[in-house]
């Protein structure tokens, strides 16, 4: 074996076609007679739909609605549940609802046909809002109280601390609605090859297209072939939305016969695509008379939009980091996913855990005020610890370490003298923060659900190709696993292959998902190859594989929620650094220190890029990517001059830390990180704002307007 | 639909376009010149995806007419490797700064860099923060982009008083 650590980095697989210009993306490839399409969707948010007016159509366009899907199919896309239809019928509950697709061969022609279809509605009252929704505005149209999902999780007996408290302090946080903004919008070409249907895509999750599509289809899974095509960024915007695009280009294939071209413009990618889920967190905190936690109840309520797809599997993670890294003695955690008609709101890199790590962060900050003390110094008191209860009666198996990862951030930032030199409401702040993020799916989800296999294939050349469905969208996964298996195979790193994966080609490996893939799936292949190895004097090809096997000893109940929800997590520390102009209220950013503990980095450069991508996209979040939704239009900002996100100047260079803190089931050591570095920027942003400002603040994204408001008027 | 010829140098050769007058410059290079490294990520100037060289200027090629580039040099990305396809020491320094991520802003980028780093005059990181703020990268935070320009910079600064040249 070769000396040099695992983290030490190397070329990634897909550096050089990608800065030479090679690299072919979705919109890139032609296929002879390909036709371009154009989604027709809802410009209501709730109604009923009375007519359909078309303008005539010219030879060879079409006009692919519900009513073309084969026989025996059905109008659905098989995401988590099958509540969500790929065409509506009837009735639209959301802006942005597909109605039917226009396809032809001339994109100039479509755009002007679709200007000419009049859709006539009856409308409806829709809700928008969280508080909207549960007030059942215009009646309820899911259930009777608009609620996907409505779960409670208790560790020990809330009520008796709340009332026997000497005092309970009560707040609320929210957070809004964020676009993923991918460089590259969704975009996917349908065609068909003898009587197999293929869908090239850029996409997260092969297998998850192919079993959202295929009863819609009425096929075997067999006979619908995913390709993924090279992903320009995804960060959770492509794990179920590409099934929304498959579905309407598969039908107009079926129909038609020709390869179909189905490209978002920015536009369409930022108006009618999911988002992270807008949250209200409401505390409960009972204290003691010398200021100890006694116990929290914490009210969670998440806007899932119009169709669940994975909200409540969202609302689960987010339900299950309610506390944050702390243990507190006593909690309840109660989790509603409430029906509006948006756009449905979906999975986004943390996937529900970043609103109420925020939330819990936003509310230590505030009982250190209440308690008149630091933050930091309330926070530090209740650090998990390795053997803690969890939320979910489970334990935290791993050595925490965030003593050490606090003091590597002191260090760099000059936390103390900063905190105790910059007087509340100065103009100058810094913030801290404390986040984690539970590896891989949830409890018992990768034994029961996923169960991720993995394939080797030492082909006749003597290259090994990785044969698995986890997917590279940008945050170097191919890189990684090949490394992990050309360091077990004690191989040149150029004998590893790793291409895109086609679903009639490769094994299961599960979606590239919840910071799983280096964990799991690199696992798998970290075993496959060592199989590979002991075979490796065999003659001619060989193929290895592996399973997934849960670890033992970590007990988990789907049906009660109680157990170890995650066998381990990610950790992070990070501080910020900001001065507030007096007048405009623009904030200066001018520092971020972070530390984080992902195991073992199987590449450092990987992870620090990673790590830099995340902590700014968190601050994003937190600073200026405000996203308004109103009855009449929908989502307000749908441009990049409207939707702003951060550009090079917003925030300054950072200073990332790791901690080696090996995870003994991952591959040499590793765990889950691409999530784990967005959980936590954020709340520290704002505690450094709230300090410089001394205003406390509930709410965000927080642009200079909100924030001059919200000191003119208080929270 | 009124058609035009147009006339200009791509990538050191020229060529000649027969194109329809409203088309943009990108869909001129990616459709009639197959340049694929032009991406399209806004098709209205905000993104920085598309970016080309006009005559040494960075500029949108979504935003700016075919008809415009008439009798102008224009540089894409696939004119940065050389006859034998070797990479420029820029694309080098994005590789090897872990610089590249899903790599659908790369090729703008690389190419809104070219200004900084043939210039005599040496940009600090904040300056290079700036010349590059009209491309937006949502993968790498933008820490590891400014890391390969200002690497290449240096070394072209280098290369230069080495040879003599001012």
């Amino acid at each position: 074996m070769r000396e040099t650590p695992i983290g030490t980095p190397i070329r990634r697989l897909d550096a050089i076609s990608k800065a030479s210009g090679t690299q072919m993306y979705l919109s890139d490839y032609r296929f002879d007679g390909m036709l371009y399409s154009r989604m027709v969707r809802s410009t209501v948010a709730r109604g009923r739909i009375a007519a359909i007016n078309m303008p005539p159509l010219p030879d060879g366009y079409y006009f692919i609605t519900h009513k073309d899907i084969p026989e025996g199919g059905v109008n659905e896309l098989y995401m988590i549940k099958k509540d969500y239809r790929c065409f509506a019928e009837g009735d639209v509950r959301y802006i942005g609802e597909t109605i039917g697709l226009l396809v032809g061969p001339d994109r100039g022609v479509l755009l002007d046909l679709e200007q000419g279809i009049v859709i006539e509605y009856e409308e409806g009252v829709p809700s928008i809002s969280i508080e909207e929704g549960l007030a059942c505005k215009g009646g309820p149209f899911v259930g009777d109280r608009n609620l996907f999902c409505d779960f409670t999780i208790d560790k020990g007996n809330i009520d008796e601390v709340l009332a026997k408290a000497y005092r309970v302090v009560e707040d609320e946080i929210n957070t809004g609605w964020q676009e993923h903004v991918h460089l590259e919008t969704n975009a996917a070409v349908a065609e068909k090859e003898g009587d197999k249907f293929i869908i090239n895509i850029s996409c997260q999750c092969p297998f998850y297209v192919r079993k959202s599509v295929a009863g819609l289809m009425n096929r075997p899974f067999e006979d619908i072939i995913v390709r993924q095509t090279t992903t320009g960024g995804a960060f959770g915007g492509k794990e179920h939305f590409p099934d929304i695009l498959a579905g309407p280009l598969l039908v107009a294939v079926n129909k038609i016969g020709k390869p179909i071209q189905l490209v978002f413009d920015r536009h369409e990618d930022g108006a009618f695509s999911v988002k992270r889920h807008p949250s209200r967190t409401r505390f409960k905190t009972a204290l003691d008379k010398d200021g100890n936690i006694l116990g929290m109840d914490i009210d969670v309520v998440y806007n899932a939009g119009a169709y669940e797809s994975c909200s409540y599997v969202v609302l689960q993670r987010g339900v299950f980091h309610a506390a944050g890294v702390y243990t507190i003695p006593v909690t309840r955690v109660r989790g509603r996913a409430v029906a509006t008609n948006t756009f449905p709101s979906d999975a986004f890199r943390g996937f529900g855990a970043p609103q109420t790590l925020f939330a819990i962060e936003v509310h230590m900050c505030h009982l250190a005020n209440e308690l008149g003390i630091d933050p930091l110094e309330l926070k530090k008191r209740y650090f998990n610890k390795k053997g803690d209860i969890t939320v979910t009666n489970g334990h935290i198996n791993d050595t925490v370490v965030l003593s050490e990862m606090l003091q590597q951030v002191m260090e760099a930032s000059g936390y103390a003298q900063k905190a105790a030199t910059y007087k509340p409401g100065s103009g100058k702040g810094i913030g801290i923060s404390f986040y984690n993020h539970g590896g891989a799916f949830t409890g018992n989800g990768e034994q029961m659900i996923i169960k991720a296999k993995a394939k080797l294939h030492r082909r006749a050349d003597g290259i090994v190709a990785i044969l698995v469905g986890s997917t590279e969208m940008g945050q170097g996964l191919q890189t990684a696993l090949a490394k992990i298996v050309a360091r077990v195979l004690d191989v040149d790193q150029d004998r590893v292959v790793y291409d895109n994966p086609d679903t009639s080609c490769v094994a299961d490996s599960g979606p590239t998902v919840a910071s799983r893939s280096t964990m799991i799936v690199g696992k798998l292949l970290e075993r496959a190859a060592l199989e590979m190895k002991e075979r490796w004097e065999e003659p001619g090809e060989i193929i290895t594989q592996a399973e997934y096997q849960h670890p033992e000893g970590y007990p988990w109940d789907q049906s009660t929620f109680q157990g170890d929800a995650y066998i381990t997590y990610g950790w992070g520390v990070c501080a910020v650094e900001v001065e507030v102009d007096p007048l405009t209220r623009e904030v200066i950013t001018k520092g971020v220190w972070s530390s984080h503990d992902v195991g073992v980095p199987i590449d450092e450069l990987v992870v620090k890029g990673q790590i830099h991508g995340g902590i700014i996209q968190s601050l994003g979040y937190a600073a200026m990517e405000k996203l308004e939704n109103t009855a009449k239009k929908g989502f307000k900002q749908v441009g990049l001059s409207d939707y702003i996100i951060p550009t090079s100047m917003d925030f300054p260079a950072q200073t990332a830390t790791l901690v080696h803190n090996p995870y003994p089931y991952g591959p040499f050591g590793a765990k889950g990180m691409g999530e784990l570095v967005f959980n936590g920027a954020s709340a520290a942003f704002i505690d450094a704002v709230s300090r410089a400002v001394d205003t406390e603040i509930r709410s965000i994204p927080i642009p200079p307007e909100t924030l001059t408001e919200l000191m003119k008027h208080g929270a | 639909m009124t058609r035009k010829t147009v006339t200009c140098t791509i990538n050191g050769k020229r060529r000649e376009f027969s194109i329809d007058v409203r088309s943009s410059l990108s869909e001129m290079l990616r459709g009639e010149a197959s340049l694929d490294s032009i991406k399209h990520g806004c098709d209205v100037g905000e993104c920085g995806a598309c970016t080309v060289l006009i005559d040494g200027r960075p500029f949108n090629s979504c935003i700016y007419l075919a008809v415009w580039a008439e009798g102008k040099e224009i540089l894409t990305l696939e004119g940065l490797t050389d006859t034998k396809g070797t990479i420029s020491d820029i694309q080098q320094a994005f590789m090897d700064e872990g610089a590249v991520q899903c790599g659908f802003c790369t090729p703008g980028f690389i190419m809104s860099s070219i200004p900084i780093i043939t210039s005599d005059t040496p940009a600090s990181r904040e300056e290079i923060r700036k010349q590059v703020s009209g491309n937006l990268c949502r993968c790498t935070g933008y820490e590891n982009i400014v890391n390969a320009i200002e690497k290449t910079q240096k070394k072209r600064i280098e290369e230069r008083k080495g040879s003599g040249k001012k």
